[in-house]
């Protein structure tokens, strides 16, 4: 297994090396760094062109000046990296500008990356679940548009659009009867095609779902809650009842008495904990209280589930971990909410709260209030997130939907149905676990390949990332910053895939790797 | 013996499943073109890609060969595309400015009279026709999807080939080579390389596709190492065949259909390449004039003049998703493992039996 990842890590490390050496001397030769500068009168210019020269070694040929550049990455595995200075960047050393960078890049990616996930697999199991109804067509058709969507024609639509009609909406946040209207019928239209069935089911699903969001629409309009958004007890009990729902659904199932009673009451005890919470969230500041509080949630499920669990303890302790783990999270999102209105208040006017440009409003930073700036990067981050998301999404209902087909075809799904397991345990259990595997794989590269194609998002939404940090300097011949951000992006392309290896090996015990 | 030779058959077709029995003594062409005309989104936009290459071709005319600068024409004193030029019948051309009509170049185009209008797309603030821009921009952008196309199909199946063919040293260094190629986003040293060598669409293309092959390579490597253990591979050999023949002649005709359909994709995600790298300036740049970069040179105007970046966005997204489409066409016709099942369920079903029931009593 080690020797396996040593050598798995170190024949792609000489396959970045490779590729490095070539990048580098395509860089360099792409243009004149000191071209300004020859042009330029300024008498100070000769010598500056003098220093720059010396100082990024100009005069040595770029095939030799790249073992110099080598020579000083090469300490980055003992610890003292030298990646050389940015000179586009008022010579800031290449590391520093990369820390910042790959901070904000990461903190982009990483919200699109966990939704289009859950999104996609979602969309495409069910569409996998309900091939060929009218709601699998719908589905793949819109996959269809969306994977041919470019991204800066989206990401612009939606700068323009999107942001600058939704923060007229949030002005006076009142939904309309005739948007009311289509908006439950269409929800109920794809409620009732995920839910299927003959006609009865049908019926009772689109009226059932009709009424439902008919009623959570007049309850929005009528306390004006997307105006003051909040949560409250009632709240949190209501969604980690829902949480609980979901979580039983995808593990025990609703056969195990003592694990629904366990799993669901764990909206009672969030119920409970919320005033505590308040407490603690005054307390205990900065992130240690943000996960401090979603661990004693996560731990109280495990412990309830051990302790009450009876034969089942384990499968139990797990849903009723995850239910609070959930629960955690919304009270989180909670207590942020709190501070909304001051938020509003403190905003500039004209942005609205959904910001097109950037990752902070300075007046917030100001305040130093960590729930304040929590509410901040998220309004900052919805657009550029939408964008990346769409397109991953459209990738992962196609993957998930042809996997799940794959695996629901097979012998063992005809074995499990053939001994009289009910619907939900064999595609859960059997069909759905299986069908990750191939999944799972794809995301680490996935990951990977979303970090060096975020290029264009941040340079539509002026987000300060790594993809903006490689335009700017390829633009000014600054070969030290394109290779810092090669290496980055290189780096995380072996590291990605050998995960990728490693959990195929785990996952899969017929795959052995050696 | 005759009819004893019936009964034999008869029951041999007795035994073969239904979907042999649908394919039975069709050769393959005939059964992918069948399978392939069955799919209707395929179909359609085979159709749509095929007029809106006519569009773009015809309307403007063309420009063959020439360095497609912009130059005076000292007889008439008019900008002419240096090379040779064919006319099409829209009255405008893609680089002459015009003036400016209907209210700061508003579409003239209007669908719900059926009236096209002067500049049905509008025109930028020079007065440049947005049609003319756009189509001489779909023309661009089909030549690079075609040219990745074909020269990616190419490198990747010869790498592939070889590599699984051969196995052993040539193998890992074939593999080796395609991991430097991969490792790093093609966006990434698109870029790089497009400032070096690319600024017109036929350089951008020709380096696209020196670099798009490599998941092309990875797949066709995997089916030859599954194929040349075959038996059918064995008795080529014994039989004296050489490797060339082999290969060209025993196993690729078998990879045909993964071949065609990732090649497919891969025009589809190369238009999407091409535009965003234009997009971020390092791909087509002016005077050449692509899809994407149109909506680049107009992306500070889209508050004033929303339609300069409305329809070459708007083709992009028709391009690829047709390309798309008849890629999953494709794909259906030569695999055909995911097959449709006629329903014996679901709410239409129930309605039937409903209206029968009725009937009946």
């Amino acid at each position: 297994m080690l020797s396996f990842i040593v050598r798995r890590a170190a024949a792609t490390l000489m396959v970045l090396l490779v590729a490095s050496f070539i990048v580098y001397n395509l860089t360099a030769i792409s243009g004149d760094p000191l071209l300004e500068l020859r042009a330029s009168l300024d008498p100070e210019a000769q010598f500056r062109i003098q220093y720059l020269t010396e100082i990024l070694n100009l005069d040595v040929p770029p095939p030799i000046r790249y073992f110099y550049w080598l020579a000083g990455a090469a300490g980055c595995l003992i610890g003292s990296c030298n990646l050389g200075i940015a000179v586009s960047r008022g010579e800031l050393p290449v590391t520093e500008a990369l820390s910042g960078a790959v901070a904000s890049t990461v903190q982009l990616v990483a919200l699109a990356t966990v939704l289009s996930i859950i999104v996609g697999v979602a969309v495409g199991m069910t569409t996998a679940l309900r091939q060929y109804s009218g709601y699998d067509y719908t589905v793949t058709f819109f996959a269809f548009i969306f994977y041919s969507l470019p991204i800066f024609w989206v990401a612009v639509l939606l700068k323009e659009f999107g942001a600058i009609q939704f923060n007229r909406f949030l002005a006076e946040p009142i939904i309309p009867t005739t948007t009311a209207i289509f908006i439950a019928l269409g929800l109920a239209v794809i409620v009732t095609g995920i839910v299927g069935g003959g006609l009865k089911t049908r019926v009772r699903a689109f009226v059932g779902s009709l009424a439902l969001s008919g009623l959570l629409i007049l309850f929005l309009n009528l306390t004006q809650w997307l105006k003051y958004p909040s949560i409250g007890t009632v709240g949190v009990v209501l969604l980690t009842l829902l949480a609980a729902g979901v979580v039983l659904l995808l593990s025990i199932g609703f056969g195990m008495r003592r694990g629904v009673i366990i799993v669901a009451g764990m909206a009672a005890v969030a119920g409970a904990m919320w005033l505590p919470g308040q407490y603690f969230f005054f307390y205990v500041s900065g992130p240690l209280g943000i996960f401090g509080w979603i661990a004693i949630m996560t731990f109280i499920g495990i412990a309830l589930g051990l302790l009450l669990g009876g034969d089942g303890r384990k499968e139990i302790a797990r849903a009723a971990g995850i239910t609070g783990f959930l629960s955690g999270i919304i009270m989180v999102i909670d207590e942020a909410l709190q501070y909304w209105s001051q938020y509003i208040s403190l905003i500039p006017i004209k942005n609205g709260f959904i910001s097109t440009i950037g990752a902070v409003t300075p007046s917030i930073k100001r305040q130093e209030n960590m729930w304040l700036d929590l509410l901040d990067s998220y309004a900052h981050l919805i657009l550029p997130t939408a964008a990346l998301m769409i397109i991953s999404v459209a990738g992962y209902t196609r993957y998930s939907r042809a996997s799940l087909l794959e695996v629901m075809n097979q012998d063992f799904v005809r074995t499990a149905r053939a001994k009289g397991l009910n619907e939900r345990t064999v595609v859960v259990r059997h069909a759905m676990r299986n069908a990750m595997l191939p999944i799972a794989t794809i995301i680490p590269v996935d990951i990977t390949g979303l970090i060096g194609g975020a290029v264009i998002t941040e340079q539509v939404f002026a987000w300060n990332g790594m993809g903006s940090l490689f335009v700017r300097g390829l633009n000014a011949v600054d070969v030290n910053l394109v290779m810092g951000y090669v290496m980055v992006v290189g780096l995380m392309a072996v590291v990605g895939n050998v995960i990728a290896d490693l959990l195929y090996s785990a996952l899969d015990p017929r795959i052995r790797i050696s | 013996m005759a009819k004893k030779r019936e009964t034999n058959e008869t029951q041999l077709n007795r035994e073969i499943t239904i979907e042999q029995r649908e394919t039975e003594g069709l050769s393959l062409g005939t059964i992918v073109r069948k399978r392939f005309f069955r799919h209707k989104a395929a179909v359609v936009s085979l159709f749509v890609l095929g007029f809106i290459t006519l569009l773009a071709f015809t309307s403007v005319g063309t420009v063959i060969g020439g360095s497609g600068s912009l130059v005076v024409n000292p007889n008439t004193g008019r900008l002419v595309v240096d090379g040779f030029r064919i006319e099409g019948w829209w009255h405008y051309n893609w680089y002459e400015n015009y003036d400016v009509m209907n209210q700061g170049g508003r579409p003239t185009m209007d669908l719900a009279n059926f009236t096209i209008g002067e500049h049905p797309f509008g025109q930028d603030t020079l007065g440049k026709d947005i049609f003319a821009r756009v189509m001489r921009g779909i023309q661009q952008s089909l030549i690079v999807v075609l040219i990745v196309g074909v020269l990616s199909t190419v490198i990747g199946v010869t790498v592939g080939a070889i590599a699984g063919f051969f196995r052993g040293r040539i193998d890992s260094f074939l593999m080796r080579a395609t991991d430097v190629v991969i490792i790093l986003p093609l966006l990434v040293v698109g870029a790089v390389l497009s400032r070096n060598f690319g600024g017109d669409a036929v350089s951008l293309a020709i380096l696209l596709g020196a670099l798009a092959w490599t998941g092309l390579a990875r797949l066709v490597r995997a089916e030859f190492l599954a194929l040349r253990e075959r038996e059918f591979v064995d008795a080529a050999r014994v039989a004296g065949a050489s490797n060339f023949r082999i290969i060209f002649k025993h196993i690729m005709p078998n990879t045909i259909g993964v071949i065609v359909v990732n090649a497919t994709l891969l025009m589809a995600a190369a238009i999407l390449i091409e535009t965003s790298l234009s997009f971020l300036g390092f791909g087509i740049v002016a005077p050449d004039i692509s899809l994407g970069q149109i909506i680049s040179e107009y992306n500070e105007a889209f508050k004033t003049r929303p339609w300069l970046f409305w329809y070459p966005g708007l083709f992009i997204v028709i391009i690829a998703l047709t390309i798309n489409f008849i890629g999953d066409g494709l794909r259906d016709a030569f695999d055909p493992r995911q097959r449709r099942l006629p329903r014996t369920e679901g709410a239409i079903n129930d309605l039937k039996k409903i209206i029968r029931n009725r009937k009946a009593n």
